[in-house]
């Protein structure tokens, strides 16, 4: 039943399917972050409270989301390597990991430019803020473990191991602003309901978001080829792929 | 920017770079893992020229 899951997650294939996807996430991430970003610089109206400053959500709210949907990813690799042995869930839980760091990074200064203006500080330990800081750590913390052990296979399962336990930050992160006080707004665009926040202001953020996923599916794309290649190159298919 | 410049031009600034820091260590990881691949398997063939196992 499993067969052709397993078919499909085989080395060789990602291989090929990553090489082929590549180039159509990139040109469709070009495509709509350009959009994006015309759009929210110079057509979408200030708002009525903070002004243009408001346009720094084009960048902030997509990287922290993908800061999320990547660690999340990398933990799901994760457990799909440990639960079914399949290795390339290592592969991609190791390819996910740098590009998630830096969202993250690109969420906190962003972030930390917007509070300047808007709440008088550049930081603050909020629970928005230090729990998204805590993602930080636990990037670093998988990608340091990773490379920790000499024996790859077991600094997989540590990484792992170590991006399943951190992914209870997840809903911590999402959830901290009606959990506690904070200075950090509510949700705008993914509340049950009606989004508070006009559509011209709304398409553009949209736009940047989709752009920043296929971004990511690119860049995913890339690591994995690298990843696989190196955990592979003794294997018989890499002769075939490195020389077409 | 309405007063706002020296915060929003920096944002969109430091996400351009970090997008293309992505896209450069992307390609650069691919291509030391593709140099690798193909240096060990002239290794492999070499070996297998003089009879190594």
């Amino acid at each position: 039943m499993w067969t052709w899951f397993y078919k499909l997650a085989s080395p060789p294939s990602v291989y090929g399917a990553a090489a082929a996807l590549t180039p159509w996430f990139l040109g469709l991430a070009a495509l709509t972050i350009g959009y994006g970003v015309v759009d929210g610089l110079v057509f979408a109206p200030p708002d009525y409270q903070q002004g243009d400053a408001f346009r720094i959500v084009y960048v902030h709210a997509p990287s922290a989301w993908m800061s999320l949907f990547s660690y999340t990813s990398m933990a799901v690799a994760g457990a799909i390597a440990l639960i079914w042995r399949i290795k390339i869930g290592h592969a991609v839980a190791a390819a996910s990991a740098p590009i998630g760091a830096s969202f993250t990074l690109l969420a906190l200064v962003t972030g930390s430019l917007w509070g300047r203006p808007m709440w008088g500080t550049y930081w603050a330990w909020d629970p928005r803020l230090t729990s998204e800081l805590i993602l930080l750590f636990l990037y670093v913390g998988v990608m340091s473990l990773r490379s920790a052990f000499e024996d790859p296979a077991r600094g997989d399962r540590a990484a792992a191991l170590l991006a399943i336990v951190g992914v209870v930050n997840v809903p911590i992160i999402h959830f901290s602003v009606q959990w506690w006080n904070s200075l950090h707004q509510g949700a705008t665009v993914a509340k049950i309901g009606k989004p508070a926040m006009a559509l011209s202001m709304l398409w553009p953020l949209l736009s940047m978001l989709f752009g920043f996923m296929l971004f990511y599916g690119a860049v995913l794309c890339l690591r994995l080829r690298g990843e696989v290649l190196n955990r592979e190159r003794q294997a018989n298919w890499v002769r075939e792929a490195i020389e077409s | 920017m309405g007063g706002y410049a020296r915060f929003v031009w920096p944002c969109f600034a430091f996400a351009a770079l970090v997008l293309a820091w992505n896209l450069w260590s992307a390609h650069r990881y691919l291509a030391a893992a593709q140099l690798r691949a193909r240096r060990s398997l002239q290794t492999a063939a070499a070996m297998a020229e003089r009879g190594e196992s």
